[in-house]
This record gives structure tokens, sequence and C-alpha cells, in this order.
């Protein structure tokens, strides 16, 4: 790949604007991930940075502003088509198929058009390798998962579709300190997988750990852009912002 | 002696008739309710339009029956007749509503049901027409010569019920459709089609109530308002089973349909249906989940 | 602003009326009658409008309100001679309350969907009672009585004709309006609304949601009733298959068409969806499936214009 092609953006959005009902919530959020690379979003409770992902996703229809995946427009696309599309989409207090067994749970990512049974089970073999847990629990319903094991379920799922970026939103929120290094060793190998990750989080030391870039987000739009290495050095910012 | 005396006046073969017709009744009425039951627990839609489906379904196996001769053939096109305008119904009149009050739903169907009724109405006439068993037969119960076709239709019934059931727990789409029954959002963010699983759930559903009106066609004249009296007692079924509840509903629909079986000893048909009404309100006083469905804890 | 609007509105209302009192007197027989049923039908929705358009519950309960207010004045008629109008109209009120209370008790603690359906079967059991209870209620051929007189005893006994029958049932319906209207600005109704905007907020702030949700069905059962003794009265007859689920679903057709939330729409709709009726069996003969384009019709107008005739005349108005 060239190197002009590689800074191509794999996901671009320009002055996004959304409303839930009556409220404004995203007030021209601009931002952009470039292939392969983690991002973290920032920024207090009620921002709208779930919002924002959930935008991306489809799931919530902006009123004005742009999104692009590898230049392509899909604002306004069906979600079941932008995660045909490569965008996997894993939120906020994971929402696994509570009912569906592990295995139906990865089904649900797994079973696509195009996709060799060999592939399939090198796919599933990957992830029962990265989580050993949800293979050996792989008949049982996904709501009898502890909650860190629901979140691997919820990445691993995600993974299924083979997606070019991830759209991770708070997971270590409920979760046990030592999971979150869990967490940590999960966007790693994603990392190496070549999956971009757009990471809203909370935990501002693991997001900084993981993360190239960091946005930081205020009252609907994007207010700071920085390399993480340089927010890691210049934590000012993230005592404004964030008030840690 | 006392005892003897009251086991003597009790019509045991009474009973076993009405056993027997009570679960071949249930089980074509679990059949209607689970092709409800599949609809309302996958999109929040009540179906007004679903005894009618039925009926059309009953109509539809009258043509083929009448062209081809052939009962199995009839059941087959019927069913899959009806499937296809079941999904033209849900895309035409259902999908616009997505999104908005689901009492729209009920609205829009209820208007559909007016629809088929008036056109079975006026294509076909009020006369009821009939449906030749595919076969004749007796055994002898008791003193009466039973059908053997009423065992059939119970056993088919159960029969397609269960391949239903198999479909959703093992079928790559059935997992679509148990997925998108749980978490509509989060199965579209998996890639599954949701609005393409919500018109082929409304098909499937509609089939089995076609399937119904020709199983259940032999038993009784087939005629344009069939159907309200089914679409009825399927809501029943359907609340008493736990809305949404599959293996509920068909509980529901067996013990109902026994309890109005054992009543009809005593009343006239037209009085017994009286037992599934008191059935509902009983399950709504005591247990408005559902009579079957553990209270929730 | 409100006071050149209100005064606008009553100069409406009062033209409205103007022409309904005239009519009579120039329509032919039966189109006298024609605008005296749709009234009839308009009260009927005008109390369904009360559940389904300020309160937010759509019900299929009516036809059973309407029925046993209509069976509950034929009971009047016919136990008691001479027949006596008010008497008739207090067994058809008490009637169609009572059956009120009885369906709201239990099913107004259930939400949306499984209200309506549980109404609609309430509906079909007073159906089947109704039905099956020949000795008493006539079974499939109904009850046949005289219409009574109006008459306050021990001053005056009139006849009717069919223009003061036409008057009676106007005034009747117009009293019921500026009643339910009155009701539904009122603080009790300010609350009803708020449930149907929004019932889990309602709740929160401390109003017995349950409570006002019985009352309000009381009194759509009460007006119905009250339609229901208007049709015995002009009919002479009384018959189980208005309390057929399918009256309710016609009603809520005509709420549908006429916008809903309006009192005044539900009558608009009652009187398009008959002159529709009447329009469509005179092009096409009376065999003709009217009720096939009238539900395509009903159909479009839930997708497209949900607000009804009303809500379109409106912004079409306001252009």
């Amino acid at each position: 790949m060239s190197d002009a092609a590689k800074d191509a953006p794999l996901i671009a959005v320009e002055d996004l604007h959304t409303y839930y009902g009556k409220s404004h919530i995203l007030h021209g959020v601009t931002l952009h991930v470039r292939p392969g690379e983690v991002v973290g979003l920032l920024g207090r409770n009620g921002v709208g940075k779930s919002t924002t992902l959930k935008t991306i996703m489809g799931l919530v229809r902006p009123t004005e502003g742009s999104i692009r995946l590898e230049g392509a427009p899909i604002t306004g696309m069906a979600p079941h088509k932008l995660a045909r599309l490569g965008i996997g989409y894993v939120p906020e207090d994971r929402r696994i198929f509570r009912l569906l067994t592990v295995m139906e749970n990865l089904r649900t990512g797994l079973d696509r058009q195009g996709v060799s049974d060999e592939k399939k089970q090198a796919l599933l073999d990957k992830v029962f390798n990265y989580f050993p847990v949800l293979g050996e629990r792989r008949n049982q319903a996904g709501g009898t998962l502890s909650g860190g094991e629901q979140q691997m379920l919820a990445i691993a799922r995600a993974m299924m579709l083979e997606p070019k970026i991830i759209l991770l939103d708070e997971p270590t929120e409920g979760l046990m300190p030592r999971m979150v290094s869990q967490i940590s060793n999960i966007i790693n190998v994603l990392h190496r997988e070549n999956v971009a990750i757009l990471l809203v989080e909370q935990n501002v030391p693991l997001t900084l750990e993981a993360s190239e870039r960091v946005y930081i987000m205020e009252k609907g739009v994007v207010r700071h852009h920085a390399a993480a290495c340089d927010l890691k050095v210049n934590d000012a910012v993230i005592h404004q912002y964030l008030g840690v | 002696m006392e005892l003897t005396a009251i086991l003597f006046s009790i019509p045991w073969d009474q009973i076993v008739i009405q056993t027997i017709n009570g679960i071949v009744t249930g089980m074509i009425l679990a059949l209607i309710a689970s092709g409800l039951t599949l609809i309302f627990g996958i999109m929040d839609v009540v179906n007004f339009a679903h005894g009618e489906l039925f009926m059309l379904g009953a109509y539809i196996g009258v043509l083929v029956l009448a062209t081809t001769g052939n009962f199995w053939l009839a059941l087959l096109i019927a069913t899959l007749v009806v499937a296809l305008i079941g999904a033209a119904i849900q895309v035409v009149t259902l999908r616009p509503l997505i999104g908005r009050d689901p009492l729209t739903t009920i609205l829009a169907t209820f208007g559909v049901s007016l629809i088929l009724q008036n056109y079975a109405l006026w294509q076909f006439g009020p006369v009821a027409r009939k449906i030749q068993e595919p076969f004749t037969g007796h055994f002898t119960l008791f003193y009466l010569e039973y059908p053997w076709y009423r065992l059939v239709i119970a056993g088919l019934s159960a029969a397609i019920i269960g391949g239903f059931w198999l479909f959703l727990k093992y079928g790559k789409y059935g997992i679509w459709i148990r997925a998108t029954t749980q978490d509509r959002v989060m199965a579209q963010a998996m890639g599954i089609p949701v609005p393409l699983v919500y018109t082929a759930a409304f098909a499937i559903g509609a089939g089995m109530a076609a399937a119904s009106g020709v199983l259940f066609g032999p038993l009784v004249g087939v005629n344009h308002t069939m159907g309200l009296d089914w679409v009825l007692k399927a809501f029943i079924v359907v609340v008493v089973g736990g809305m949404g509840n599959l293996v509920g509903s068909i509980a529901a629909a067996i013990f109902i349909s026994l309890l109005e079986a054992y009543a009809s000893i005593w009343v006239s048909p037209a009085q017994a249906v009286i037992v599934s009404f008191i059935v509902l309100i009983l399950t709504l006083l005591f247990r408005p989940t559902g009579l079957f469905v553990p209270t929730p804890k | 602003m409100t006071k050149p609007r209100n005064t606008s509105y009553w100069i409406a209302f009062s033209i409205v009326l103007a022409l309904l009192i005239i009519a009579p007197l120039v329509l032919p027989e039966f189109w006298r009658r024609f605008l005296t049923e749709i009234l009839i039908w308009g009260l009927l929705a005008m109390s369904s409008d009360i559940l389904i358009g300020y309160t937010g519950m759509v019900s299929f309960g009516h036809s059973a309100f309407f029925g046993l207010g209509m069976y509950g004045a034929a009971a009047a008629l016919l136990m008691f001679s001479p027949p006596n109008l008010w008497l008739a109209i207090l067994f058809g009120l008490v009637a169609s309350a009572l059956i009120a209370l009885f369906v709201a008790y239990f099913s107004t603690r259930l939400r949306d969907i499984y209200f309506a359906i549980t109404t609609l079967i309430f509906s079909q059991i007073f159906y089947v009672i109704v039905f099956t209870w020949t000795e008493v209620t006539g079974g499939e051929n109904g009850l046949n009585f005289r219409r009574p007189p109006l008459a306050i005893p021990g001053l005056f006994s009139v006849q009717f004709t069919s223009e003061t029958m036409h008057w009676f049932v106007l005034a009747v319906v117009t009293a019921s309006y500026l009643i339910l209207r009155r009701i539904t600005r009122s603080p009790f109704g300010m609350v009803l609304q708020s449930i149907r905007e929004n019932e889990p907020r309602t709740r929160a702030i401390g109003y017995p949601v349950e409570r006002y949700k019985i009352v309000a069905v009381m009194l759509s059962g009460l007006f119905a009733g009250l339609a229901g003794v208007l049709y015995a009265v002009q009919n002479r007859f009384a018959a189980p298959d208005f309390i057929f689920f399918l009256v309710s679903g016609e009603t809520v057709i005509f709420n549908v068409m006429g916008g809903i939330g309006t009192l005044v729409g539900p009558i608009v709709g009652a009187g398009f969806f008959q002159l529709m009726r009447e329009f469509l069996s005179r092009l096409f003969g009376d065999q003709f499936p009217y009720l096939i384009p009238l539900g395509v019709v009903f159909i479009a107008m839930i997708i497209f214009l949900p607000q009804g005739l009303l809500g379109f005349a409106r912004r079409w108005l306001n252009r």
C-alpha cells in the first residue's frame, strides 16, 4: 500500500448534526480515522460521544453533515448495510443476544454471503484462541455469562464481520479493574489484526495508552485534537475538559 | 358407594371423545396462534388480518382442489400464495409504519382485514364452500364413527409447528429471526437485514395461517366470516399464553380448546366459547403476563 | 390572539348548527334520516375520541357500550307502558355505564395493545351473551319496540316526526359535544392528554393514572351508550349486530378519517364514511363491496394523513 493510500481516512466525519427528538445533541462533529488506527474519543458524560458512534453506525440519522467510508458517502445508509461494508459496533452495555448461545451470537456475524466454510472455521478458531473462555462456554446462553465475558463476546461477535473498523463504546464500563487490562489486550489484538478502532471511553489512562490520536468533545463538538503521546505529557488539557 | 355412583354418572365416553376433539381443535388453534405470536414477538404488530389470511388460505384451497382434485397440492399452493400475499401486505401497509406508534399497526391490519373479508364476500358470495377431506375413513370410538382425518390434521399441525420450531432453533435464518426478536438494533448492527426479516416473518406467519385454513376446511364450511371467530380465539390464546411466547401459545391453545370441548358436553357450542373468555379474564386478573409463563422475578 | 380565534370558532359553530337545524326542512326524507344517523354515529365516534384522541387508548369496546345503551333503552321501552323517553335514556346510560365500569376495571391496567385486544374481546363476550340469551334479549333477531313520545309527564306529549326526531338528536349531540368540549379543556382533560403524551411521566408526577383512565373509559362509555339510546329511539329496534366488534372498528375508522383528538373530526369522519358508502353503492350498485375502497382509503390515511381530514383541512387553510 502506498503511503498516500495508507493515509487516506477510513472513516471521515464532517460537520455532523444530530437530534434526539427536539434535543440538539451533535453540533457539528468533525473527525477522521485512518486504516488500522486506534483513535480515542474522550469527553464528559452527555457530550455526545455515544451519539457520534450511533450516527456513524446509521442507528441515528443526522440532520446535517456527511460520513464517508473510504471516500464513499454512507450518510443515512441502513445499519445492516454498514455492517456488511465493514463497520463493527460494540455498544455500551454490550447488548449481546442474551437468549442466544455464544455460538449463535457469533453466527449472527459469521453467517455472511461469500464466506467459505474454511474461512468461517478459521475465524472461529482465531476468536476462540484469543478468548478461550468463549470457546469453553460456546453452547451456553449469552445471558449466563459474566460482565467481562459478555464484553468479550460483544467484541468477538463484531470481529466475525471481519470489519475494517470497530466502534467501541465504553468497553470498560461496569467491569472490575482487573478486567480493564484485558480490554487493553483486546484492543492490542485488534490493532495487530489491522482493524481500526474508534474508542469512546471514560477511562483516560487506558485511552491514552491504547490510542494513537485522541479527540476531546464538549457539548456536541470536538474541542481538541492531539496525538496521544502529547496528551500524556501535557495533561492540562485533560484536566480542562474532563476535570480528572 | 357414592363414589362409584359418581364415577358411573360421569359421561366418560363423551369425555374421551371431547378430549380428542379438543386436541384436534387445539392443534389448529396452536398453528394459527403461532403465526400471530411470531409476528407480534418479532415486530410488535398485532395482526388483525390474521383470521382473514386463514380464510384466504381456505378459499385458495377450495379453488386449487376444484381444478386439480389434489388436497395436498391445495395445501401447498394455498400456503405459498398466502405467504406471498402476506409479504405484500407487510411491505405496503406495515413497512411505512415502522417507527410510528404501534397502535397504527392495529388499525392498519384492521383495515386490511376488512378489505380481505369483503373481497372474499364479493368474489365467492355468502354461501359456504366445502373442501373435501383427502381421505375418508373412520374408526369406531364408542358409539361414534370418528374420522381418521381429524387425527391427521392434529398430527400435521404438530408437524408444521415442530418444523417451524426446528427452523427457528437451528437454521441460519432462524437465528436471524430470534436475534431480531430480541434486539432489533443490534441485529442490524450485525448485518442482519431487519426489514427483510420482518417481511419474511410476516410471510411465514401468513403461510401458517393459510395452512390451518386448508387443514381445517373440511371440518367446517369455508366462508368469508370464518376468520372472525378464529382470530378472536387466537388473540385470547396469545394473551393467555404470554404474548410473544411460542410454547405458551401452543399450551394455551390446547388448554382452552380442551376446556371448551368439555364444556360443550353440557352447553351449546355457541355458549361454550364463553369458557375462553373466562380463562382470559382470570388470566388478566391473576397472571397477566401469561398463564404458562413463569411469573417474572 | 385567542379572542379573534375564539369568535371565529363560535361563528363557524353557529353556522354549522344553523345548517343542521334547517336541513330537515329542505331535505327529502331519505337524506333527513341519513343526516340524523350521521349525527348518531358521530356521537359514538366522539365518545371514542375521548379515549383514542385524548387519552391515547385505542378501544374496540365501543360497540359494547353502544349496543348495551341500545338494549337498555329497549328494556325501558318494553317494560314500561306507556313508553317513556326519559326512562329509556336513563336505562341506557346506566347500562352502558355499568358495562364501561366492568370493562374499565379489567382493561385499564393493561398497556396500549393489550388494552385494545381486551376491549375487543369484551365486546365479543357481550355479543355472545346477548346473541345466545334469547329469552331476555331476543337473541339473533333483537327486539322491536315502539318509539316513545317526546313527553314531560303531566305537561305535554308529542309524537316524534322525522323532523322533530332530527332536532332532538341534534340537540342531544350538540349538548354532548359542548359538554365533552368543556371536559377536554378542563384540568381533567389536560391530565388525560398528558397521559397520552407521556404516561410514565404523568405517573411519576404523581397522578393516579389508572383512576383517570377508568373515568375516561366510563365517560366514553356513557356517551357511547347515549348514542345507542338515540339509535334505538330513532330506529325502534335493538340487535346484537351492533355489539359485534366490527362496529367498534368502524367507529375507529370514523375517528381516524376525521382526525383524532378533535371531537369534531370524528363526526366529520362519520359523515365522510357514510356519504362515500352511499355514493359508491349508488354508483356501482348495492352489492358493491364498498368496504374495499373505503378500507384502502382508511389505510392510506393512516400512512399518509395521520391527522385525518380535519388535520388536512387545517394545514390547507394555513397555507
